[in-house]
């Protein structure tokens, strides 16, 4: 397999940063430090009690290690956890940005511009810390649907956050959890009212820009009954030779007869091909689906140079469905341990997990996932397909399918297959006159379709470009 | 149009090709014929530029031009079609989006945007009439669950789309029911013209029924050991292949 042994260095197209004066808290995390940063956002205080006491649990906490991962912990005494672009005065219309951060937004192919109304979608960008800006409010209040940076919401319309945060992923859940409530800085929150089908794409896109700095953001998405919302979210880092902490939560709440689906477009920066640099990509995103609810997760990675993140649903209400599609890409060094949780505690609940692994160079690539049917969840169904596609001999990947059954009725079936690219596809393809890059590129999409199908159009196509970039060269 | 000169290569150090000398004009139909292990397929696929294979020695010409330092898509770019034994199946890619692909690369090598959609959709109804074919066949995940003779019927469709100048079938007859041959066939003599080269490559006389070529070569041991016209197609058949052997001993 000659031709499958070159790999590449691909440059990676987002490593740029931009020069834009930013206040920045010194590294180190105590309780002082997380006073300052409820200060800087102005919380009310039964934020910052709710921080200080999640600070208190995480101390209690070890790091996991079970994931199949190996890097050098994150010093949390050494990252800066809090890094606003100045002025951090709250921004009106786009002419108040930073004309530099404009330019960075132009770079990565963003328009923050009303322009984007053509292409329905509504943008909340986060850079390192904060939001930058949020187009559409206006339009998405008329129909009574919020759509807002994190910071503003715990601000805005503290009884709604109040009863959601923290439900469906508590403090307790685990170490990076923990510290994402003590320290998140951050993030979007939805809130689509009973009935109501929200008319465009709400899209979030997260940058870290400073050095040193890590990027706690936290997401809550809330449908009322019988609501609908599509949601995505796009991430880039400049390249750095040190490692950077990104440790998100994400909370979905679907309540009865809601249907929210979710998108992720993941491009942080991977490292080089030394494997020196890179995010550290530790996330926790779950889901509670009320009855004949619906929350179907749709995640393209290919970046970061560790991923550890496992979108879940928990179907309590009977009738509701989970989903769960994913590609995972890794080149180079990366390591990635990802896949999802569905919980089955309703009556009649039904769940899908479609897992699209893809390993080339000496990348390691793991699913790792939960199917668990309660003894109350009579005629649960499960289908789980998870393959992979390894490209060279240096990589490996790796399936945990973990299955627990409580209920006789629940029915769960797996699938799991391993190919390789073939020097005969790649042959076949060249005698087409198709050149073999192209060739790998049109066998992957081929290979990831399912899950490519199930992403909002303008972003399938975004994903088969960025899938085709981060293989690049990755035979030759 | 196409010219070989004392081709030797091997594979795993392990000769298969021992010097073959072969001329094909314009608008002629050759065949190939010879026993398992002979070195057909080897030829075809040194042809078309599979890496696999050392070329010991030997020279390799397309319409004047040294095949040997090109990539296998830059060959096919210049007009040189390879119709495989067994197509590959690609999983996910539809017909449609493949052959769009391979057309559009075509293009590209002679620096012409990529063609319009419509235009495609145009030409590849007019090819799938030509070669009777169901309209849900582009929508097929390329070779896919194909039965023998769709996966044939596919090869001819790309050789019709792709339009070469030259066109090697290897094995096209395998796994043939005689009516997907006959369909096959018909195809493949529906594309013949002045302009265009064939070139069979066949364990089997029953193709050449269908098929009919100008000029026969027999392989054996990586040597064309017998040239004539279609008689010797009709002389194998009845003779087997033997005889060629026990002269070639004598030799």
């Amino acid at each position: 397999m000659e031709v499958l042994e070159h790999i590449t260095r691909n440059e990676y197209a987002y490593g740029f940063t931009t020069d834009v004066e930013s206040d920045k808290v010194p590294p180190g995390l105590n309780e002082d430090v997380i006073r300052l940063i409820s200060a800087k956002k102005n919380e009310p205080q039964w934020m910052l009690d709710w921080r200080l006491e999640a600070y208190r649990i995480w101390q209690e906490m070890t790091e996991p290690e079970w994931a199949n991962v190996h890097y050098e912990k994150p010093h949390f005494q050494e990252i800066s956890y809090y890094s606003a672009p100045k002025p951090k005065k709250t921004l009106g219309s786009l002419d108040e940005v930073d004309p530099e951060l404009l330019k960075t937004f132009e770079k990565l192919g963003i328009s923050l511009d009303e322009q984007k109304r053509l292409t329905g979608v509504a943008m909340d960008v986060v850079v390192d810390s904060v939001s930058i800006k949020t187009t559409f409010q206006a339009k998405l209040k008329e129909m009574g649907i919020l759509f807002c940076p994190m910071s503003e919401a715990v601000r805005d319309h503290p009884d709604l956050v109040r009863k959601y945060l923290g439900t469906v992923v508590p403090r307790t859940d685990n170490f990076y959890a923990a510290l994402n409530s003590a320290v998140f800085t951050d993030g979007s929150f939805c809130y689509i009212p009973k009935g109501v089908r929200c008319p465009m794409e709400l899209s979030t896109y997260f940058r870290i820009n400073e050095a040193g700095t890590g990027q706690f953001e936290r997401t809550l998405i809330v449908a009322e009954e019988g609501s609908y919302v599509s949601y995505l979210e796009g991430c880039t880092a400049p390249m750095r030779d040190e490692n950077q902490l990104h440790a998100a939560v994400v909370e979905l709440i679907a309540l009865d007869g809601a249907e929210i689906k979710y998108s992720t477009v993941q491009n942080w920066y991977p490292g080089d091909a030394q494997g020196k640099g890179g995010v550290f990509n530790f996330v926790t995103k779950r889901g509670l689906c009320e009855r004949n609810a619906k929350i179907s997760w749709t995640q393209v990675e290919t970046g970061s140079a560790v991923t550890w993140k496992y979108p879940s649903c928990i179907l309590k209400g009977e009738n509701s469905v989970g989903e769960f599609y994913s590609v995972a890409v890794t080149n180079h060094h990366q390591q990635a341990d990802t896949g999802t949780k569905m919980i089955h505690l309703g009556r009649n609940t039904k769940s899908t997990i479609i897992s699209k692994g893809i390993c080339a160079g000496k990348s390691n690539g793991s699913y790792r996932g939960l199917v668990k049917m309660g003894p109350r969840a009579q005629n649960a169904r499960n289908f789980s397909q998870c393959d992979s596609l390894l490209m060279g001999d240096a990589c490996g990947s790796h399936t945990f399918p973990y299955i627990e059954i409580e209920n006789r009725t629940a029915r769960v079936e797996h699938e799991a297959t391993t190919s390789k690219i073939g020097e005969d596809q790649l042959f076949y393809c060249n005698q087409r006159g198709i050149p073999t890059e192209d060739a790998i590129a049109l066998i992957v999409n081929g290979y990831c379709k399912e899950v490519l199908n199930q992403l909002p159009m303008e972003f399938a196509v975004e994903a088969q470009k960025l899938l085709a970039l981060s293989l690049e060269g990755s035979v030759g | 149009m196409l010219k070989i000169q004392g081709l030797k290569a091997s594979i795993d150090g392990q000769p298969i090709l021992n010097g073959i000398d072969l001329e094909i004009g314009r608008g002629e139909v050759h065949a190939i014929m010879g026993p398992n292990g002979s070195g057909k397929s080897t030829l075809s696929n040194v042809i078309a530029g599979r890496e696999d294979y050392e070329i010991e020695s030997g020279s390799l010409e397309f319409e004047g031009t040294d095949l040997m330092e090109l990539a296998p898509e830059e060959r096919a770019h210049l007009g040189l079609f390879l119709s495989f034994q067994y197509p590959v199946e690609i999983p996910g890619v539809s017909v449609t989006n493949f052959v769009k692909t391979a057309i559009n690369q075509h293009r590209k090598a002679k620096g012409l945007e990529p063609m319009e959609a419509k235009d495609m959709l145009r030409l590849m109804r007019e090819k799938m009439e030509l070669l009777g074919m169901d309209k849900g066949f582009l929508s097929r995940s390329l070779n896919e669950g194909f039965s023998g003779g769709e996966k044939k019927r596919n090869e001819i469709f790309q050789m019709a789309l792709l339009e070469p100048k030259l066109a090697i079938l290897d094995e096209t007859d395998s796994g043939l029911d005689i009516d997907a041959l006959r369909i096959v066939a018909e195809g493949v003599n529906a594309l013949r013209s002045p302009e265009r080269s064939i070139l069979v490559i066949t364990h089997y006389q029953r193709l050449l029924e269908y098929i009919q070529p100008d000029f026969i070569h027999v392989l054996h041991k990586g040597r064309i050991v017998k040239s004539g016209d279609k008689g010797l197609a009709l002389e194998l058949e009845k003779r087997g292949y033997d005889w060629l052997k026990e002269k070639e001993a004598e030799v």
